[in-house]
């Protein structure tokens, strides 16, 4: 296997780990800043962007152990303070440097169920590694402890080595918890309910489990293996699963508390129906939304065209629509589905594009064209009305506007054609309606989200809600710690239920 | 066909449809509506005709085989209220969902006039039921071979025609026969609603592939319709969409055809 790491580099790594241990106790904080972060093992763009493996090959043992030893061990652990579940940070990070990784899992594990899933796709750069002192000391975030990859090295270093153990759960309280949807919201809460010794049943309306996790983020990024192996661990825990149910019309939400005597809801239904731009042409052949063309890949694996009966669009010449991190996915997949070009047309410049940097970089790696400052005004087809090209416009940077991020003003005149046979557009998702239009009585805002309170509570007695029906499109980490929270409710509003039935 | 799925035969209302898969991994989603369903036994009951590869093999599924996904009922229910006179009108394959619908229509106490209509005799599917609850029952076949020698727009327009013109037309069949029937009735202003079967990959509101455009707006047959207005339904526009795969999809067909499933069931 090619990689960006060549076998020399591995043993400098050894080497470099046995100099540093060997002085461990004499290094001072200066020392431990200067000491060189280190890369991860990337598979050669060149050979990655025609097969689905993974990009990231992950840190070696020596590798993760020397970037350890830049952590700090700050007292005061900024880096935790931005973590949406509050991981003991330089605890696990400690662990790692004296070589007791399993330590470090369990570190990790006391709150973060799903660390190998949160360590790839975490946007630690705006998060937990924002607030590194190391990356501050050196006056840039990309010199930061790489908090990400250190917990996604134990994650893998405990799964492969069998060490993963499951949570420990309390004796059968009697009480039913539904969640509604597999995606990283639910299976937080499906675990963290299970642990209380609650009986938790998953719906979902795919016949695959995992949510946006399975459907949206490409197995180039997130294998479908760590997710098996997740979703594997709550099963042993005894969560039971239901796929290819749709709550709301399979069975009304009200149904699940009123007629199958759930005692709680959680509902982590997502982000929902893809907006489009609203631009002439939209419904054109060969014009996707991120999410189908996705969902096509991903679950479908409509890419396998000997296997899958989904058929794949034959794309060569792609263009897509947006700069956050599904445009980057989406753009990267059509490499692999083998589109010749490809090319993310996006309206501001590269410092205002809203994915993560690590994900740009990969997608220019791989031959993925970026077309910075122009916007597509309209896409024209031929007589078949499939695709034949966009026209684009060139735009300038005006002044910031209400999302701080400066405005793109469009150049008068300045129209241009692109040939493509493919759009893909990535510009965000609304909320799914399915939840409100069956369920009369619960609260959503003019987006269509589900209004809660701090405690993520919904308008309706027993049920809660967390996750992208809640925020609107965000990150997955965002998703857990919201699950977290519910199911930390959920937990307290049983736990005193079965407390007044004893007492009475 | 018929499939056990009590929930389903349970919740499903007239105009809902299906997704089911004929394999788990590496099958396709695709939706059916659903024509019937029995809740004392818990089953629905599909009618499909085989155009494609996911089709085929359904029909080769025998009694106690199990179905590797169902999932539904999808889509919103038809609106069923008293209107007064309305006419319904069934197409090949859309009498199966036609059916329901009429039948509620009916119970609503509404006059029911049916008009079915098919390439020949033995495409007419669901007569006798239809004419149960008909007050009156039109058939047309292309060929002549049954009823009248006509297109089913044909007594539509004298329908539209009449002094007591009806108060809604619900036409449903193939898109080109509902694209016909929303122009006859477009002159006359006689509402007319259409159920679109367009391509979907996840049915729940997710992936945007089975958008339409409906009077200029932007709509989603799995969580906006199935059913919409159908003098403001872009037909051109859904019936090119409906394309998108066809000549993937007409091959994927004749391999199966060419390699026969049964074989293939036997040396897995």
């Amino acid at each position: 296997m090619t990689t960006h790491t060549s076998q020399k580099n591995t043993e400098d790594a050894k080497k470099m780990l046995v100099d540093y241990l060997q002085r461990v106790d004499q290094l001072k904080a200066k020392d431990r800043t200067l000491i060189p972060p280190q890369e991860m093992q990337l598979l050669d763009p060149e050979l990655r962007s025609h097969t689905l493996d993974e990009v990231a090959i992950g840190f070696t043992a020596d590798q993760a152990r020397i970037e350890a030893l830049r952590c700090l061990q700050c007292i005061k652990k900024t880096c935790v303070e931005d973590c949406p579940v509050s991981i003991d940070i330089p605890g696990f990070i400690h662990h790692i440097a004296t070589g007791e990784f399993e330590n470090a899992a369990s570190v990790i594990r006391q709150t973060s169920l799903l660390p190998s899933i949160c360590g790839r796709v975490c946007p630690q750069e705006t998060q937990c590694q924002a607030h590194c002192t190391v990356g501050r000391a050196l006056k840039d975030v990309d010199k930061s402890v790489a908090i990400g990859r250190l917990e996604r090295f134990v994650a893998d270093w405990e799964r492969i080595n069998g060490k993963v153990k499951e949570p420990e759960v309390k004796p059968e309280t009697g009480k039913r918890v539904a969640v509604v949807g597999s995606g990283p919201s639910g299976l937080v809460v499906a675990a963290d309910c299970r642990r209380q010794g609650h009986h938790v049943t998953i719906f979902e309306a795919f016949h695959k489990l995992g949510g946006v996790l399975r459907y949206g983020i490409p197995e180039f990024r997130l294998p479908n293996e760590i997710i098996d192996r997740e979703i594997e661990t709550l099963r042993r825990m005894g969560v039971e699963f239901q796929t290819n149910f749709v709550v709301g019309r399979t069975r009304k939400l009200v149904d699940l508390i009123e007629k199958d005597h759930f005692d709680a809801v959680f509902v982590g239904t997502g982000a929902g129906l893809p907006f489009f731009m609203g631009i002439e042409g939209e419904n054109l052949i060969g014009v996707f939304s991120a999410n189908e063309y996705l969902t096509r890949a991903n679950l479908m694996h409509a890419n396998e065209t000997g296997k899958a009966d989904t058929p794949m669009f034959p794309s060569k010449h792609v263009a897509v629509l947006g700069g956050g991190n599904v445009a980057m996915d989406a753009a990267r997949m059509a490499l692999r589905l083998g589109a010749e070009k490809v090319m993310v047309i996006y309206r501001r410049t590269e410092n205002e594009m809203p994915a993560r940097k690590e994900e740009v970089r990969h997608a220019k790696e791989e031959g993925v064209e970026f077309r910075f400052l122009e916007n597509v005004k309209r896409i024209l087809g031929n007589e078949k009305k499939w695709v034949q090209s966009v026209e684009c416009i060139t735009c300038e940077l005006g002044e910031p506007d209400a999302s701080g991020r400066r405005r793109p003003i469009e150049v008068p005149g300045s129209n241009f054609l692109i040939n493509v046979d493919t759009v893909i557009v990535a510009v965000g998702n609304g909320s799914n309606p399915l939840i409100s239009q069956t369920t009369p009585d619960m609260q959503v805002n003019k987006r269509g989200n589900i209004i809660v309170d701090e405690m993520q509570k919904t308008s309706i007695d027993r049920i809660f809600a967390g996750g992208d029906i809640v925020l609107g499109a965000a990150t997955v980490i965002l998703a857990m710690g919201e699950g977290r929270r519910a199911a930390a409710a959920i937990n307290k509003m049983l736990a005193d239920e079965i407390q007044r039935e004893h007492a009475t | 066909m018929k499939v056990m799925a009590p929930l389903i035969a349970e919740e499903r209302q007239p105009g809902q449809f299906i997704i089911l898969q004929t394999e788990s991994e590496y099958g396709e989603r695709i939706p059916l509506t659903i024509a019937d369903a029995d809740r004392k036994e818990g089953s629905i009951t599909l009618i499909f005709q085989v155009v494609g590869k996911t089709t085929a093999q359904l029909a080769q599924f025998e009694a106690g085989d199990d179905l590797p996904a169902v999932v539904g009922p999808l889509g919103k229910p038809t609106h069923i209220q008293h209107y007064g006179h309305v006419v319904c009108t069934g197409g090949g394959i859309g009498i199966a969902p036609l059916y329901p619908i009429a039948q509620a229509l009916k119970q609503a106490g509404n006059r029911i006039t049916i008009i079915l209509g098919a390439r020949s005799k033995e495409l007419i599917i669901l007569e006798e039921e239809m004419q149960a609850i008909a007050d009156e029952c039109i058939i047309c076949t292309d060929d002549g071979s049954y009823g009248r020698h006509a297109m089913v727009t044909e007594p539509l327009k004298e329908q539209c025609e009449k002094a007591d013109k009806p108060a809604m037309v619900i036409a449903i069949g193939p898109p080109m026969m509902m694209k016909a029937c929303a122009e006859t009735t477009k002159p006359y202003g006689v509402f007319t609603q259409v159920s679109l079967n367009t391509i979907m990959v996840d049915g729940t509101g997710m992936c945007g592939g089975c958008r339409v455009n409906v009077g200029n707006e932007v709509k989603f047959v799995c969580v906006d319709g199935p059913e919409f207005d159908g003098h403001l339904v872009d037909f051109d526009n859904m019936i090119a969409r409906l394309h998108a795969y066809s000549d993937i999809e007409k091959n994927k067909y004749k391999c199966f055809v060419e390699e026969g499933w049964k074989e293939k069931m036997v040396s897995q």
